[in-house]
């Protein structure tokens, strides 16, 4: 947190020497060790911890697999096979880069969802959100481009679809689509460039993740309560108490994620993937991975090429205004009644939009979606600004420490107590 | 008046200013070869025209070839059809442009409008549907041809019509007529 100082102290004579010097031992001591973080943090809060390693593991197997992939229409389809069959260990290492970017995405949704319900991005934490929702963007990016360079028929056709949301753009629609093509459609020259947008778009998103955790460690974390630290007593140092959490939280994750990568390494993926790309033959029924089913249905909603597609974009533009969208004086939804309602009520309409986007656009999955859109946009547009004003928020416990020892927690015997004390019993 | 050591506006802001646009400009110049790459290069261009020969294009047949990377439909349209086809009122269709390369943007999407004259039983068609950009259906006898008897687009359900224009969906446009000429009796020129 800003004003909070190292307890760093340089023991030998090279770290004497590199503490006057570049004094990185001291900001890591400061900023990942003794850190103050809220004695109450439940487990919703390991997820940033989780998304690093998830975001580790897809730059490292990443540069592994680029060592093998041939970013080609000719030899693209074959070099991720070859990966599979004859690379050593290549199918271990395509498996988890494929299964890692759900994880990914999984992980990234729960820290998301966790940041609406406890209102992580209500003042003084406007720029972090705003941060969160620029790398959440990047990833989105980053996963499109990865998914093309299989350059099976749902990477090609996924590829045009999506390239051609620019072809909306009045005027010069056209033009800026054949730029991003190289060409008049989606060929080997986009392919080779989207090969290497994948590569440079993960070093991007570690850049904007550095100053993500800048802006947290300014801040300092939100909690379960929403109450600002306000004394000593309502924080524990980061090692161990937060960490050792992260790291059972990371076991858990990591366990469904190697189910997935030994077990079922397709099942995320989908069976028209393993045809070869093919610009003459359209897939009967394309579907984007399912991370971007909801946004797909929000598209799919709208009987018109532009509306569809600005209203898509707007549906991830608006997160970044939901610091100002929320009128509620207090940050947990834990304490907000009415709201809490429509929370759980936008989280079924995130979910119900992704089921009815791996639908096809025809019947009653497409007045469902319209209705499922609207309520998407209200939420966010009526709903967040209105209850804020109406609602009157149940009563708050007076600090972090009471939230979790009680009422009378006593004075300086309390402090020794509390660092016994499971953070998260509330 | 103000006097010279009052006024606003110095010798050193001049300076800045012209310095600074000088920067401006010599950025704009260094950027754009950095942002033209990207737009389609000279072996792509060059591959602008292709020559086919329909003669073993039957009544009622339709074919696919490539052009600039995209699919082209050519269809020998029967009677019937190209009848259906010419009778539809401009009021009816929902793109009113003829979307033909050869004529004026603001021709009217009649059937003669979209076809060669003396050839109406031949159709001409780039087939990337209008929307985002998929294959409509309809080229093969066994296909799906959509409401309106042409094409029918999977994705996300845009029906054309037998002179390729858009009648139902979320597509904004009539499919486009590629700059095609006929090279003899049975050659078609496309580009």
């Amino acid at each position: 947190m800003s004003g909070h100082e190292s307890t760093y102290v340089a023991k030998s004579r090279f770290a004497k020497f590199m503490d006057d010097r570049l004094p990185i031992a001291r900001m890591m001591h400061g900023q990942f060790v003794d850190f103050p973080t809220p004695r109450n943090l439940n487990y919703m809060w390991t997820f940033g911890g989780i998304l690093m390693f998830c975001l580790v593991t897809q730059l490292v197997t990443g540069i592994v697999l680029a060592m093998h992939y041939v970013p080609s229409a000719k030899d693209a389809f074959d070099s991720v096979e070859a990966i599979r069959r004859d690379v050593n260990y290549g199918w271990l290492i395509r498996n988890i880069h494929a299964v890692g970017a759900s994880m990914f995405f999984l992980a990234v949704y729960l820290h998301i969802f966790r940041g609406l319900y406890y209102g992580s991005y209500k003042a003084p934490r406007e720029v972090l959100w705003i941060l969160g929702v620029f790398i959440y963007l990047a990833m989105m990016a980053t996963a499109f481009l990865g998914y093309t360079l299989v350059w099976g028929q749902m990477s090609f056709w996924g590829a045009t679809v999506i390239t051609n949301f620019f072809s909306a753009i009045p005027v010069v629609g056209t033009k800026v689509t054949e730029w991003l093509w190289g060409g008049y459609a989606v060929t080997g020259v986009t392919l080779n460039r989207f090969f290497a947008l994948h590569y440079l778009l993960p070093f991007v998103i570690t850049g904007l993740v550095v100053l993500h955790i800048w802006a947290l460690h300014v801040a300092g974390q939100n909690n379960p309560t929403g109450l600002d630290v306000k004394s000593k007593m309502d924080t524990l140092p980061m090692t161990p108490y937060a960490v050792m959490k992260d790291i059972f939280a990371l076991a858990v994750f990591v366990t469904l994620f190697v189910w997935f990568v030994f077990f079922v390494p397709d099942y995320l993926g989908h069976a028209d993937n393993y045809n070869e790309a093919n610009a003459l033959v359209t897939p009967p029924h394309i579907v984007p991975e399912w991370y971007f089913l909801p946004f797909y249905a929000i598209l799919r909603a709208v009987p018109s090429k532009l509306g569809g597609v600005l209203l898509m974009f707007a549906a991830v533009a608006i997160l970044a205004f939901v610091s100002w969208l929320d009128t509620s004086r207090v940050r947990s939804t834990k304490y907000r009644p009415i709201y809490r309602w429509f929370f759980w009520l936008f989280t079924f309409t995130c979910l119900a939009l992704g089921y009815l986007g791996s639908k096809p656009a025809e019947g009653w999955y497409v007045v469902w979606s319209q209705i499922f859109t609207a309520y998407y946009f209200l939420h966010f547009l009526v709903v967040m600004p209105v209850v804020g004003l109406i609602e009157t928020p149940k009563k708050l416990p007076r600090s972090i420490a009471e939230s979790v020892l009680g009422a009378n927690y006593g004075g300086g015997a309390g402090a020794m107590a509390g660092a016994t004390a499971a953070p998260e019993k509330r | 008046m103000a006097s010279h050591e009052h006024d606003p506006t110095n010798r050193r802001d001049f300076l800045t200013m012209a310095g600074l646009g000088f920067a401006a400009v010599g950025g704009a110049a260094t950027l754009w070869p950095f942002v033209h790459q990207m737009n389609p290069d000279a072996s792509t261009q060059a591959l602008a025209s292709v020559e086919i020969d329909v003669k073993g294009v039957k009544e009622g047949q339709a074919i696919t070839v490539m052009w600039r990377g995209k699919p082209v439909f050519i269809r020998n349209r029967t009677k019937a059809e190209i009848e259906q086809a010419a009778k539809v009122q401009i009021a009816e269709l929902r793109d009113d442009r003829a979307r033909n390369d050869k004529l004026p943007d603001a021709t009217t999407a009649t059937d003669a409008n979209r076809v060669v004259k003396g050839r109406e039983n031949w159709l001409v068609l780039v087939g990337v549907c209008t929307h985002l950009g998929c294959v409509p259906k309809g080229q093969s006898l066994s296909d799906a041809k959509g409401d309106f008897g042409g094409w029918f687009c999977p994705c996300h359900g845009s029906h054309y019509d037998m002179s390729g224009r858009i009648r139902k969906g979320p597509a904004p446009r009539n499919l486009e007529v590629p700059p095609y000429e006929f090279v003899g009796d049975s050659k078609i020129k496309i580009g």
